[in-house]
């Protein structure tokens, strides 16, 4: 009896084993894409209604009214303009007073600290950005705010010519501009770890070219790392305002929201769509809380079309520089 | 024979040389107080402006004199810097401080073992506690747990070891994923399970919107540590004649373990302090709740929120305690991190 040996045919076909394992890995790595549609549709879908009565007007009008007669009907009218305009200010406010010392700590981190300090400062960053979003608030609105008020008391002294820091009635608590400055804070960690991540790959033989010519620190940083770097700052900046378009909590806590449009970010009046969505949540009657995810749908595209410009910018930054 | 030189810094400042900026640093400050005693400015903002001015426009005009335009330029900026990283260390510290402060008054023995159920929020702090709230923490961290780290290290192993040819469209959602604010994704589980299906506002669907936050934390992370993996080893693996799902389970996640413990840790410590979901998906329950299934739930976050709203001195001063109890499990969860990260990979 002569045993037939049939030699194990060769093939790149993966095993029953590896296909598994790749439909499984493929299926689940679509799990952030399909969140992310299911998001958009049940926002949508659920906020449809309020679309279809108010058109752009929920955009563009700042009511927020529901109120029911005796006969137990029901008026609405749904607007979130003054929240837009709210939130654009916030962030402005927040970026105008983040960025610059983001991109100042990162140069810093890189350019100027001894080891020591370097380790301990990026260590205190990451703590930053993993305190609570509440701890944000309550710190803002017990520690900060006593502060801030004096802060805006000097800025509408000396430069109340300037139309946004001009203040109609002296009401400083809770403004915009506390806001900002506590958001300004929350980002500070975003904005400071990508702009270190684009100032690293800033190219070292032209750094070093920069140093053997006889330039100072400061003048290697202006005309060879910032340049470098400028549009990654500008791809980290835009993810900042995204955290800070997003930001409810500690928004709620220190803000007064009111719906009616303010641009005067010393006076304490603001509107912050995330905000405001946890505001008339706890009343909220049927009708109403679908205008709430009408609102959040709003927010959830705002937030998306930030984060993909951001992203676009900042990966055409790094790609830039390993090339 | 020769002697051989002792090694030295020609760059370094000389005491001579360092004595100027000392002194005038010290100058600065005696004339900052003077300035501030003597004039309209006034409180510790003026301090501060009237220091850094005074400080830095003298080491400039120093260098100004003895070295050259551009060094001046350059000592200016180093003071710019320098005062950037203070101003972003000093609100971490604030933060810290005030926490401790006003925190610590509240902490009593009973506050881990009783539950808010017969207390009310307005009694003195010493009644009631939040067992209950931290409970509810505890299975809201192990559940999201439950859902995202497999979720989350299954998308980075897509990234890293299949690298299909969707790889670029996923890093992009996943990016985008990121950027979903808390507050929506409270509201999209509300919108699609809590009115749409039988589930209504319990432990499990606070977690579902916490997974939504944590998965694109736990992906990136993962996704960096995967990447450091030598590739060596996944070659010596397919050249031993592994399959991949062999390689990958019996050589790359064993040698990432330390990397993807520290993944984790990061995850749970960027949802253990989010209050914005919980708002929308929890409920908000004062009594002991054993079942994260059924019946609304406590968290901390949310003892913080309730507290913080009602505005009390009584509530406030809960709201303080419950933060500072956050606050050192966040902490401790950052620590353990940060220990674990510094191992090296593949040890």
């Amino acid at each position: 009896m002569s045993a037939t040996i049939t030699p194990r045919e060769i093939t790149t076909n993966p095993r029953r084993s590896d296909k598994v394992f790749r439909s499984v890995v493929s299926i689940v790595g679509l799990f952030a894409f399909a969140v992310l549609l299911l998001i958009g549709t049940f926002l949508a879908l659920r906020g449809f209604e309020i679309f279809k009565i108010e058109g752009f007007k929920f955009l563009t009008t700042s009511d927020w009214n529901v109120v029911t007669d005796e006969s137990g009907n029901q008026t609405y009218t749904f607007g979130i303009a003054a929240m837009l305009i709210g939130t654009v200010l916030i962030a402005i406010t927040s970026l105008t007073i983040g960025v610059p010392l983001s991109v100042m700590t990162a140069l810093y981190l890189n350019f100027y600290a001894p080891v020591r300090i370097k380790k301990f400062l990026t260590a205190v960053i990451d703590l930053m950005a993993a305190f609570p979003s509440i701890l944000y608030g309550l710190w803002g609105y017990f520690v900060v705010m006593p502060m801030v008020i004096y802060w805006a008391k000097l800025l509408h002294k000396y430069f109340g010519w300037i139309p946004v820091f001009d203040v109609q009635q002296p009401f400083y608590e809770r403004s915009p501009f506390l806001a900002g400055i506590v958001l300004a804070i929350m980002i500070i960690p975003i904005v400071t770890s990508v702009s270190r991540e684009i100032f690293s790959q800033a190219p070292l033989d032209r750094i070093q070219a920069a140093y053997a010519l006889g330039a100072t620190r400061w003048a290697v940083i202006k005309n060879v790392v910032l340049p470098f770097g400028s549009s990654g700052v500008v791809g980290g900046a835009m993810l900042g305002l995204g955290r800070a378009f997003g930001e409810t909590v500690a928004v709620y806590s220190i803000l007064n929201i009111v719906f009616k449009v303010n641009w005067e970010i010393l006076f304490g009046m603001g509107g912050n769509v995330a905000s405001m969505i946890v505001l008339k949540w706890g009343e909220a009657s049927p009708i109403e809380t679908k205008a709430l995810l009408a609102a959040g749908f709003v927010l959830f595209v705002l937030t998306l079309i930030v984060n993909f410009l951001a992203d676009f910018i900042v990966n055409r930054a790094v790609k830039s520089g390993r090339a | 024979m020769m002697s051989i030189p002792t090694p030295h810094k020609p760059w370094a400042m000389t005491p001579r040389e360092l004595l100027y900026p000392t002194l005038l640093i010290l100058a600065s400050a005696l004339a900052t107080f003077f300035i501030v005693a003597n004039t309209g400015f006034a409180g510790k903002l003026a301090y501060a402006a009237v220091f850094f001015t005074l400080s830095s426009l003298s080491l400039f005009f120093l260098k100004l004199r003895t070295v050259g335009q551009q060094a001046a330029i350059d000592s200016l900026a180093s003071s710019f810097m320098l005062t950037a990283a203070l101003l972003v260390f000093l609100p971490v510290a604030s933060i810290l401080f005030s926490t401790l402060q006003k925190g610590l008054p509240g902490l009593h023995p009973s506050l881990f073992t009783e539950t808010m159920f017969s207390a009310s929020y307005l009694d003195p702090v010493e009644n009631g506690g939040l067992l209950h709230a931290i409970v509810g923490t505890l299975y809201l961290i192990l559940l999201t747990v439950i859902i995202s780290v497999p979720t989350g290290i299954l998308t980075a192993l897509y990234l890293t070891e299949i690298k299909g040819p969707g790889s670029r469209f996923i890093q992009f959602t996943v990016q985008a994923m990121s950027g979903v604010p808390s507050v929506v994704a409270g509201l999209f589980i509300f919108a699609s399970i809590i009115i749409a299906t039988p589930i209504k506002a319990s432990g499990i669907t606070g977690a579902f919107a916490l997974s939504i936050l944590m998965v694109p934390t736990v992906t990136r992370t993962a996704q960096e540590v995967l990447l450091l993996i030598p590739n060596d080893l996944r070659e010596a693996g397919l050249a031993m004649g592994a399959t991949q799902w062999k390689t990958v389970s019996t050589i790359v996640l064993p040698a990432a373990r330390n990397g993807l413990l520290t993944a984790t840790i990061l995850g749970i410590a960027r949802i253990a302090g989010e209050t914005a979901p919980l708002i929308f998906t929890i409920g908000g329950s004062d009594k002991l709740n054993l079942n994260p299934f059924v019946d609304y739930q406590g968290a901390l976050p949310f003892y913080v929120w309730k507290g913080l709203l009602l505005g009390t001195p009584e509530s406030i001063q809960r709201a303080w305690t419950g933060i500072l109890v956050l606050l050192v499990l966040v902490l401790g969860l950052f620590t353990i991190a940060r220990v674990f990260g510094s191992r090296k990979v593949g040890k």
